[in-house]
């Protein structure tokens, strides 16, 4: 039975990976499970300087997941370099940093440092709806995400490139189409929808940042759908993510057109939904007499 | 070092309207437990509410591989656990945080402060430092039917135990610090553990920073993940070098050094 994959050029041993802003720099995780046998570890959120983040309260509950304005919290990618990336390369994984920047500028030197860095691939997040610069004003439109991605691209280019999409557009395709014109590698989608969370006693918004990014199994129908949009507009490969918990749902991305999957929210309320996913699509594959996970990847007929 | 145990309910006790005790057996985490450390608690597997649960933990009996804990039910995730039966098994990460309360050092005179739910966590500490120093502990109530485990705090045998309540319906009328500052202009301690309400913990704070008192709080905030990967239960702190940054409860405390920590 095969689980890997080639997402972009990166050998995935197995298609989970697991989500940028989850699961740190994978420290945490490694007292509760085995980090080798992960797909991949998207890093969390990283720009060119140390960001402090936003005030809390960051996280607040809702009916079938989260919201969460962190803000992009991180030490910084000479930080990250010295102290974080040597942990993350013991274990027998990918490596895929995900980077962040205010100004086009500061992608275009982010992405000049992790060209020459030991990592296994880039995924540019244009899609943060929870700082005030940068992120959104790039991620929503063709051209937008083409100006970034086509600068980036231009000192990036020993690594594969991935452009991270939000899904508050009203056509999902168009900025994917920006990405892989511009030369981008892959795609992953999606990232959180922008969401408020009233307490209504207070008649005040529980998040400090008063919105938040909504992430959790409630998104999944819609990102199941963008992932489809995007696998039928572009020809570039696509990480699918947003609400997956279980094996069943991974693979209903992989039909839906992801030739990998990542896990956010998930790994959140519990550490082990990584292992556990990778587990139940074995189960699925054999119960379903499948030899080789690629055939799964953009199998969904439509009506 | 947190561990993900499914532990066993062995006892469920209502302490008081709406405050349940649970105790439940992981000698995992009965063995790992620090005073101060708390346990983040699926309360149901049918995946609703989505978040864990974050509990601190009241009391370990390492010799059973017992673990206690005591909530108060103030809103859904709460309900659902005071609904848990005895024998079910209960989906828990724990113990968790890294910053303790400090029991190794050599003190003289301590003194322990607690506000409502804060009360609960101080009773492991208090046992710790038994035989370390002399002790006086304040809890405080807002009435007489949320005074809890007045008895256990007893039966430790301390220098003092002031109990009092806002409203005077039981014992000492007033707020605890009041009476813990009285007794400290007297007799002064090296030591000040506090737990509870942000308006409690920011007066201990102001109190004990401008004594030059050795302080520690145990913060809260909202969390996410529990183990320190989301960075969502930030709190502000003061960095050796004065500039400020966020902390998190979850993985740097909860238990932080007063003079650290900005309100
Ligand atoms: C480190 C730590 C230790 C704690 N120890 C205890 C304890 O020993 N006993 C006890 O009774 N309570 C304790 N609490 C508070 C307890 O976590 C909340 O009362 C509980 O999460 C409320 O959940 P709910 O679903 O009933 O309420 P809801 O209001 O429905 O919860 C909604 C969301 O808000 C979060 N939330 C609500 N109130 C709080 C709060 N005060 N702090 C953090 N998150 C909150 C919930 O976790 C949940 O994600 C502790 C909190 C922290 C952070
Ligand atoms: C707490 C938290 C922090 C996040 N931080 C980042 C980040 O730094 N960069 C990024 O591209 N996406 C970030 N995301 C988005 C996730 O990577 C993911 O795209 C989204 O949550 C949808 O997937 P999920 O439903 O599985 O969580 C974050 C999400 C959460 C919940
Ligand atoms: S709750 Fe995730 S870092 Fe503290």
């Amino acid at each position: 039975m095969n689980l890997g994959v080639d997402f972009c050029g990166i050998k995935l041993k197995n298609p989970v990976t697991v989500a940028s802003g989850t699961f740190g720099y994978g420290r945490e995780f490694e007292e509760y499970i085995d980090l080798n046998r992960l797909g991949a570890i998207i890093t969390k959120g990283t720009t060119l300087k140390e960001k402090l983040g936003n005030k809390a309260p960051r996280i607040c509950e809702v009916t079938g997941g989260l919201l969460n304005s962190i803000g992009l919290q991180n030490p910084g990618v000479e930080h990250f370099l010295k102290e974080d990336l040597p942990f993350l390369r013991k274990f027998d994984t990918k490596i895929i940093v995900n980077a962040c920047g205010s100004t086009v500028e500061d992608y275009v030197e982010l992405c000049k440092i992790l060209n020459d860095a030991d990592i296994d691939g880039v995924e540019l997040n244009l899609s943060c709806p929870n700082v005030k610069e940068g992120c959104l004003a790039f991620g929503t439109t063709y051209e937008g995400v083409k100006g970034v991605t086509e600068k980036v691209r231009k000192v990036l280019d020993r690594k594969p490139l991935i452009v991270k999409l939000t899904p508050n557009v009203t056509d999902i395709t168009q900025p994917a189409k920006g990405a892989e014109d511009a030369g981008a590698d892959g795609i992953s989608a999606i990232n959180t929808l922008l969401g408020m969370k009233i307490d209504i006693k207070k008649r005040r918004p529980i998040l400090a940042n008063n919105t938040g990014g909504f992430a959790g199994p409630a998104i999944k129908p819609v990102a199941v759908r963008m992932v489809y949009q995007i696998a039928q507009a572009v020809n570039i490969p696509v990480m699918g993510l947003g609400g997956i918990m279980t094996g069943e749902d991974a693979i209903e991305f992989m039909e839906a057109g992801a030739t990998a999957i990542s896990i956010g929210a998930g790994n959140m309320v519990d550490p082990e939904t990584s292992i556990r996913v990778i587990d139940e699509i074995e189960e699925f594959m054999k119960a379903n007499q499948i030899d080789d996970i690629k055939k799964l990847i953009g199998s969904v007929e439509m009506n | 070092m947190g561990k993900k145990v499914l532990a066993e309910l062995v006892n469920k006790e209502e302490l008081n309207k709406d405050i349940f005790k649970f105790s439940v057996r992981s000698k995992e985490i009965a063995d790992l437990a620090k005073p101060g450390q708390f346990l983040d608690i699926k309360v149901s597997d049918k995946g609703e509410p989505f978040l864990r649960r974050p509990i601190s933990i009241h009391n370990v009996d390492k010799e059973n591989g017992i673990v206690e804990f005591i909530f108060m039910v103030v809103g859904k995730g709460t309900k659902i656990l005071a609904e848990r039966n005895v024998g079910e098994k209960l989906d828990i990460l724990g113990p968790l945080g890294n910053g303790t309360f400090d029991t190794d050092k050599k003190y003289n005179s301590v003194s322990i402060i607690g506000g409502g739910l804060g009360v609960f966590p101080l009773y492991e500490l208090t046992k710790k430092l038994k035989n370390n120093a002399s002790l006086n502990v304040y809890l405080g109530f807002r009435n007489k039917d949320l005074v809890t485990c007045e008895k256990e705090f007893e039966a430790i045998g301390l220098n003092k135990l002031c109990v009092t309540t806002d409203d005077g319906s039981y014992k000492e009328k007033g707020f605890a610090i009041d009476f813990m500052k009285k007794d400290i202009e007297e007799h002064r301690v090296d030591k000040i553990f506090a737990c509870g309400p942000l308006p409690m913990l920011r007066a201990v704070k102001e109190y004990a920073d401008k004594e030059g008192i050795d302080c520690e709080l145990s913060m809260e905030e909202r969390m996410g993940c529990g183990i320190g990967a989301c960075l969502g239960c930030a709190i502000e702190y003061i960095r050796d070098d004065g500039t400020k940054t966020y902390k998190h409860v979850c993985k740097d405390g909860p238990v932080f050094d007063s003079k650290k920590i900005i309100f």
